[in-house]
């Protein structure tokens, strides 16, 4: 199936009144295909648009990770794990599903994609990937990538990062996206070829606007603001969490000894023997039972952790739009030097300080040609200028618009999803209890019997 | 109160072991939860026990290096020789037969007949230019007519109950005294005076006066008497009677002596208690330590728990529609924390003490056994001299005749209060672990409850946007 590439130039020249994502599809159509959340058990579903921009519906799956040996960028061995999508078309009628497409790709083919959706849509809040490495770890969890555990928990959020991008409005009519669904091979040759690394804002540049911007968007300074904040609570939350989960754990399996020491000395005892033995063997139970509890648990951590990530998201539509209204004011400032500096030249005054001015004194006056011809090229400047000033304007404006929708969209997801994580945790918290009722109960009567 | 979290690996400083080693057994050092080589008497062949030459050197060394708070008993002298008797003269009762004692167990332990109430309490700090210590309040009431009053009030230093041990080991080497808490514990700098650490005392040593006041015979014990109503000066002077440092010494050396033949052939019955008392006293110590561990687990537990609650308050400091939702996780998180302090401290007042009094008694037992094994080692000795007609034969034959009895009395006492301590452990045990369950049953129906009324409120809240 072949597509034309969305032209990238598009989205950079300035447009006038034309939205940022693809020119044919209108936003409202797209919301209204917008599927449950991300966090569905099974495959997700999304919406994509083909060549006809005929609306099919689709499921996605991370369903294996495989453990691969290769030879990286400097020939040298190395180990990864390499992850299956399988993409199914679901037929409206009857629901069944046909598997489309299967392909592997590794963790950092994913990052590839998001570097890619970050500078074609600086406006989203682009869906972040799970962890490259372990955090947040306590002692029973290991830090290592190869690690079964994170391997398997790594692979639900990749697949959850997957449908995230299939249900975004937007997002979900990329075609890079669609070709990392469907292209197995070539398919980092062809995002490269998009030339997006060289459209990345330099990191010093987005910093150099943070500190001098003078008037950005109040709602943008907030909402910085707010993902610091979030950032910074969620992770303190996930510490604690680990600690937490730590020390339960020691007290649960503290207790697995009374099982071995119980049963030792029932050996001598007569009529406590049974007793103790049968209790000892509920010690056990409930010692083993922390296992599934605390990696239940973990579900919930990681939930958390993609809003910790996607704060960093959010930070990176903020920082984009200092970027613009810096370049915006930086423009604004040059074109009314320019035009100061043509006012002098027409009227011979000198107000400001220039350095042709300052030349001019020191060796001597220019000829009236010279002075026209400088006139002349200002004042084309100047024009050129007030195009420009007035595109930069239009994009900025644009894009506030379409970060904000965006931005509203990913309010309404989080307060759901975090509701969500806290209700399963509280349901959690529950099962919990309830087989330490079970367990105790039946400790309680094996002691009652001694 | 009471709690135990911070004393870590309980110490079991050796109790005083035989007759007369007690200068050399104070010193002894805090052991860990192990058994060590050679049981708590630390008098068997090759053991512990070091020479009687080098007892001071080393008692003082070790005084030094554990802060002790007792005088130096050594030096009083005592003028009883308890070494022929096994029961205190003064006992109305002089039960000689194991089922006339079995009988007296059980009339003894019906609680509607009990006529000796005692309490320890107020822990009160007394300093002096040579020293500080800790006297506890006792009140004794009693409508017993051997006792001039009806109520009885003294004070008590850790020391006085020391010496009361000794005595009643003293007069009854072969019945299971019940044990004192330890004199210090290892792990901590000055934990003489922390307030737990005081109170987990108080407590200890009101169990351990209402054990003697239950034991059918202990109660009848005269010293008994005397430490639960003569007043200051009258106590002193009494506990200044008794066998002399040389006379105590002289029994030692002896008794070191004998040990070091062994014992020739203990009766199975006692062979059997023998292995029992072995394994119990290593499993009993592992739980104590494996109870003290879930203490001190849960005390963490507790502690990152409560920071754990407030960083959803924060956050909620900083969302709109979700502050609510968080405020309650918040509150629920809080909930539990109390909960969870509830259990602990019912695991405190119940398990860890019972559990760490067993520890202690196990070697109360292993004492035990031994001081009946070094009585039947002086009969072995005499019927060999016999034997071998090293002596007069004539004054053998009598002393074994004594011997003899000894011996049968010995073995008797041992066997019914045994049999005694056995059933009260069983029930101890049993309730002690019965009430942990409960507690933890407790625990988790409230959290349940907790946690079941946050969902309900969160997914109502959920529909209702």
């Amino acid at each position: 199936m072949e597509q034309a590439a969305p032209d990238p130039e598009r989205l950079w020249q300035p447009a006038p009144l034309e939205p940022l994502s693809h020119p044919d599809a209108g936003l409202e159509s797209m919301v209204g295909e917008e599927t449950k959340g991300a966090r569905d058990e099974g495959p997700g579903d999304g919406t994509m648009t083909e060549n006809n921009f005929s609306l099919k519906k689709i499921e996605i799956s991370v369903s294996e990770a495989e453990k691969r040996t290769g030879r990286n960028a400097m020939n040298m061995q190395e180990t990864y794990t390499a992850y299956l999508i399988e993409t199914r078309s679901v037929e409206h009628n009857d629901g069944q599903s046909v598997l489309t497409d299967s392909l592997w790709r590794r963790y950092s083919e994913f990052e590839l994609l998001r570097n890619y959706l970050l500078v074609y849509y600086p406006h989203i809040v682009v869906p972040p990937l799970p962890e490259k490495r372990a955090e947040f770890v306590w002692h029973k969890l290991s830090a290592d990538n190869m690690d079964p555990d994170f391997v398997e928990r790594r692979r639900i959020g990749l697949e959850n990062f997957l449908l995230r991008v299939a249900s975004h409005p937007i997002l979900c009519r990329d075609k890079i996206f669609y070709l990392f669904l469907t292209q197995e091979g070539n398919w980092k040759e062809t995002v490269n070829e998009t030339g997006f690394q060289l459209k990345a804002d330099s990191r010093l540049k987005a910093l150099n606007a943070t500190f001098r911007v003078k008037n950005p968007d109040k709602r943008f300074i907030e909402l910085k603001h707010y993902s610091d904040e979030l950032q910074s609570v969620i992770s303190h939350l996930l510490r604690v969490r680990a600690r937490v989960a730590d020390r339960l754990y020691g007290v649960y399996k503290v207790h697995g000894n009374y099982g071995r020491v119980f049963s030792e000395w029932s050996a001598i005892e007569k009529e406590m023997g049974d007793g103790l033995q049968s209790a000892g063997h509920h010690m056990d139970v409930y010692a083993s039972s922390i296992d599934d509890i605390l990696e239940d648990e973990e579900h919930y951590a990681d939930q958390l952790k993609e809003y910790l990530f996607y704060a960093e998201a959010l930070r990176a539509v903020c920082r984009k739009h200092e970027l613009m209204q810096y370049d915006l004011e930086m423009a604004a400032q040059d074109l009314a030097s320019k035009k100061q500096q043509c006012e002098e030249l027409a009227t011979g005054t000198v107000r400001t300080f220039s350095l042709k001015g300052m030349t001019t004194k020191l060796f001597g006056q220019e000829t009236p040609e010279q002075r026209e011809a400088r006139i002349k090229m200002l004042e084309e400047q100047i024009k050129e200028g007030e195009q420009q000033l007035k595109s930069k304007n239009l994009e900025g404006r644009e894009f506030v618009r379409n970060a904000w929708a965006d931005i509203e969209r990913f309010k309404e997801q989080k307060n759901h999803d975090l509701k969500e994580a806290l209700i399963s945790y509280a349901v959690m918290q529950i099962s919990m209890c309830k087989k330490g009722i079970q367990v105790w109960t039946n400790a309680k009567e094996c002691f009652s019997k001694m | 109160m009471g709690k135990l979290g911070e004393a870590g690996l309980a110490a079991t400083a050796g109790p005083a072991r035989t007759l007369g080693m007690e200068g050399e057994c104070r010193a002894s050092q805090a052991r860990s939860w192990g058994l060590p080589a050679g049981g708590a008497g630390g008098d068997s062949p090759g053991g512990d026990a070091p020479l009687p030459g080098s007892i001071s050197s080393s008692s003082l060394l070790q005084a030094e290096v554990l802060d002790l708070d007792e005088d130096e008993d050594d030096l009083e002298v005592f003028s009883k020789d308890a070494s022929l008797m096994d029961m205190n003269s003064f006992s109305p009762l002089m039960p000689t037969s194991p089922l006339s004692m079995i009988n007296q167990v059980k009339f003894e332990d019906e609680p509607d007949l009990k006529d000796l109430f005692i309490t320890v309490d107020e822990p009160e700090s007394h300093v002096t230019t040579i020293e500080t210590f800790i006297t506890y309040r006792i009140i004794t009431k009693t409508s017993r007519g051997e006792f001039d009053s009806s109520e009885f009030e003294v004070r008590r230093r850790y020391q006085d109950f020391l010496w009361l041990k000794e005595k009643l080991e003293e007069a009854h080497p072969t019945l299971i005294i019940p044990p004192l808490p330890e004199k210090f514990i290892v792990k901590g700098m000055v934990e003489r005076f922390n307030d737990d650490f005081i109170e987990t005392r108080r407590k200890a040593l009101h169990k351990f006066l209402n054990r003697i006041a239950d034991h059918p015979t202990l109660t009848f014990n005269e010293d008994f008497k005397i430490f639960l109503t003569a007043q200051a000066s009258e106590f002193s002077s009494h506990k200044k009677q008794g066998p002399g440092l040389l006379s105590r010494m002289g029994q030692s050396v002896r008794a070191v002596a004998l040990s070091m033949r062994g014992v020739k052939s203990r009766p199975e019955e006692f062979m059997e208690m023998n292995n029992f008392i072995e394994i119990f006293s290593q499993k009993i110590n592992l739980i104590d330590k494996i109870s003290q561990r879930i203490y001190k687990e849960e005390r963490e537990y507790l502690d990152e728990m409560k920071e754990y609650g407030p960083i959803h308050i924060l956050w909620s400091a900083s969302e709109e529609d979700l502050a609510d939702t968080l405020k309650s996780v918040a509150s629920c998180i809080d909930k539990c924390c109390k909960a969870t302090e509830k259990r602990m401290s019912g695991f405190s007042e119940a398990l860890l003490p019972v559990v760490h009094e067993y520890a202690l008694y196990s070697e109360m037992l292993m004492a035990v056994m031994k001081r009946r094994d070094q009585i039947q080692a002086e009969l072995d000795s005499k019927v060999e001299a016999l034997t071998s007609k090293k002596a007069d034969t004539d004054l053998l034959t009598e002393e074994i005749g004594k011997l003899e009895d000894k011996v049968e009395c010995a073995n008797n006492a041992l066997k019914a209060d045994w049999e005694r301590w056995k059933q009260n452990m069983q029930n101890d045990i049993k309730s002690a672990f019965t009430n942990m369950a409960e507690e933890n049953i407790l625990y988790y129906e409230q959290v349940t409850l907790f946690e079941c009324s946050i969902s309900d409120m969160m997914k109502t809240m959920k529909n209702s946007i």
